[in-house]
């Protein structure tokens, strides 16, 4: 194995398997066997493990003070109204951001359909003054990544289509880099959104967040951050990297599915117009007309996310403790492994920064001659769990010259072991499908 | 159950044959009608577009470019080897024998005088994310198949 270089490591100390093998005994899950092997799981790019105390803040919540939030006046309610908001503003600080800059959302995917569709309303016919800093019109730009999952992707496209605006793109490199220079003349003076990925799913890149929002300040474009890659692995700080909105997912993380998070500068959240409407987002109502709430009850319409909102702050709660330098600086170490693993195996390539470069703890490859699915199915077979497919970023594979890969992705619990587990059965793929 | 009863060697080594494989550019055979079917599994990117041609009431060829892992490309060169020289209805009942194996989580046993090399594929009922990968081209053949029946039968 190559050691770490220096400069990928933070000042923060890295976990060691020692600590890593306390961590895992507050994951049950991890403790289960699979076709007769200990289950090694490297896929928690797509999902998170929980640790118990994320399961148990849920089961609590119900046990003792399930009720609906923002409304009734009875003593449950109180409880659950104040553990929900004591779960925004955990969660709020663990990113760097204010509580009422804190949206929940089912998920990342939500969050980023949340804003374009909040753009859209905004670039209709009678939208109010205030909003008109979202609407988009015919020859406006948005401009996003070739890296981008779809999720970053498919809504800034829908929205585009349906005002006229112009999609661009940043294209990658093959080295899985963004081209800057590319960057710098594609936003300019037309562009109105710049929507792009912290950390890639796919390649593990880490973008130059410092680099690409003064381009977009320069014009005049709101940055949109998709943070579902960073938020769970890196120390995140919406407000010193200087973006307008950032999107996260709570099962990536060590939380529940089905709650997400959308950050936003409070005075952008308080012009834009609302997505979904219904109750628990307005002021008065007459059967006319209605007034909306400030942020983020402004954007919460309808009965919220509560046990998950809970549940994920336990989770906030678990990841600060460990400390998210630290983490991060481990999973810099297990990245490392794997690609300067998986680089030497014969037929194996490794999409995104060679080894040595910085990447977060993830690594998604190619087999010759060997498909990523049967490359996947021959991991289970083994116990090793990993998500083969295109990873939801069609464009990027098809960039790549590939219609599919197999990606390993690592978090706080994974050990060198799994690791080399996994590179261990790697390097019999070939063998065993004759390719 | 092992990996080796869902690559079974059969599978492997129809995976690198690929019968049939070859659409792109290869005419429809003289006197011929034919269908042509493009299937895709959105969930991992596989594709086929696969071509049936029917002559004097059986089919003559089947024809196919895909994409995609050792199982559905092993299905679609069993299933070229399997199909031409059935006529329309034979070709429907096996499509139909292959899908009751391969939806039945390992219940209903593959009958090799029927579903010939196919067969092999009886392990993958077991797998519920690689049943998709072993039908794209059946449902890919079907779809083609219908339309090259009705292409006959208005020339006819």
């Amino acid at each position: 194995m190559v050691a770490t270089p220096a400069h990928l490591l933070r000042s923060a100390t890295a976990l060691g398997n020692e600590e890593v093998m306390r961590i895992r005994n507050d994951f049950p899950i991890l403790h289960r066997s699979v076709n007769g092997n200990p289950l090694v799981y490297l896929d928690s790019g797509a999902t998170s493990q929980n640790p118990l105390s994320v399961l148990e803040a849920e089961q609590e919540f119900y046990e003792q003070r399930n009720s609906a939030v923002h409304r009734g006046a009875h003593y449950l309610a109180v409880e659950a109204t104040e553990a929900f908001e004591d779960a925004r503003e955990t969660v709020a600080a663990f990113i760097g951001a204010d509580p009422d800059e804190l949206i929940w959302t089912s998920n990342a995917t939500e969050g980023l359909n949340l804003l374009s569709y909040s753009f859209l309303n905004a670039s209709l016919p009678g939208a109010p003054a205030e909003a008109a800093r979202f609407a988009l019109a015919a020859g406006d730009e948005i401009v996003v990544t070739e890296m981008e999952h779809h999720a970053n992707l498919i809504p800034w496209q829908q929205l585009a289509a349906r005002t006229g605006a112009v999609l661009k793109f940043i294209p990658v490199d093959d080295a899985g880099a963004l081209d800057l220079e590319a960057a710098a003349r594609l936003i300019g003076g037309r562009t109105r959104v710049l929507a792009f990925t912290h950390a890639s799913n796919v390649l593990g890149t880490i973008n130059p967040v410092s680099t690409l929002v003064p381009l977009a300040r320069a014009v005049g474009a709101l940055v949109v951050l998709d943070a579902c890659q960073s938020a769970p692995h890196l120390p995140l700080d919406v407000k010193a990297l200087d973006v307008d909105f950032a999107v996260f997912s709570g099962h990536k993380m060590l939380g529940p599915t089905g709650i997400g998070g959308l950050y936003g500068r409070s005075e952008l959240l308080n012009a834009m117009p609302p997505f979904l409407t219904g109750g628990s987002m307005i002021t008065t109502v007459t059967m006319e007309r209605a007034g909306f709430l400030p942020s983020p009850q402004r954007f919460e319409a309808g009965t919220q996310k509560i046990s998950q909102a809970v549940a994920l702050a336990a989770a906030a709660n678990y990841l600060s403790e460990t400390g998210p330098a630290r983490i991060h600086a481990w999973e810099t170490e297990l990245g490392q492994r794997l690609v300067s693993g998986l680089a030497a195996i014969p037929g194996v390539r490794v999409l995104g920064p060679a080894a040595g470069e910085e990447r977060i703890g993830l690594a998604a490859f190619d087999v010759a001659g060997v498909h990523a699915h049967d490359v996947g199915q021959f991991l289970d077979s083994r116990g090793i769990a990993v998500r083969v497919g295109h990873h939801c970023a069609q464009p990027l594979h098809r960039r790549l010259g590939l219609t599919a890969s197999t990606r390993a992705s690592t978090y706080l619990y994974n050990t060198t072991d799994d690791v080399d587990a996994f590179l261990d059965a790697v390097a019999g793929v070939r063998e065993y499908f004759q390719a | 159950m092992s990996l080796d009863q869902l690559y079974q060697q059969i599978i492997l080594e129809h995976s690198k044959a690929r019968h049939g494989s070859g659409l792109a550019g290869a005419g429809v055979p003289e006197g011929a009608s034919s269908g042509q079917s493009h299937q895709l599994n959105p969930v991992c990117g596989d594709e086929i577009t696969l071509r049936v041609s029917v002559a004097g009431g059986k089919v003559s060829e089947l024809r196919w470019d895909g994409e995609g892992c050792s199982i559905s490309m092993a299905s679609a060169s069993v299933l070229t080897d399997l199909a031409e020289g059935l006529d329309p209805d034979e070709l429907h009942s096996v499509i139909d024998s292959f899908r009751e194996v391969l939806r039945s989580r390992g219940k209903v046993p593959a009958d090799p005088e029927i579903l010939g090399d196919a067969a092999a594929f009886e392990g993958v009922s077991r797998y519920a994310a690689r049943v998709k990968c072993a039908m794209l081209s059946w449902v890919a053949a079907e779809d083609a198949l219908g339309q090259a029946v009705a292409a006959q039968d208005r020339t006819s």
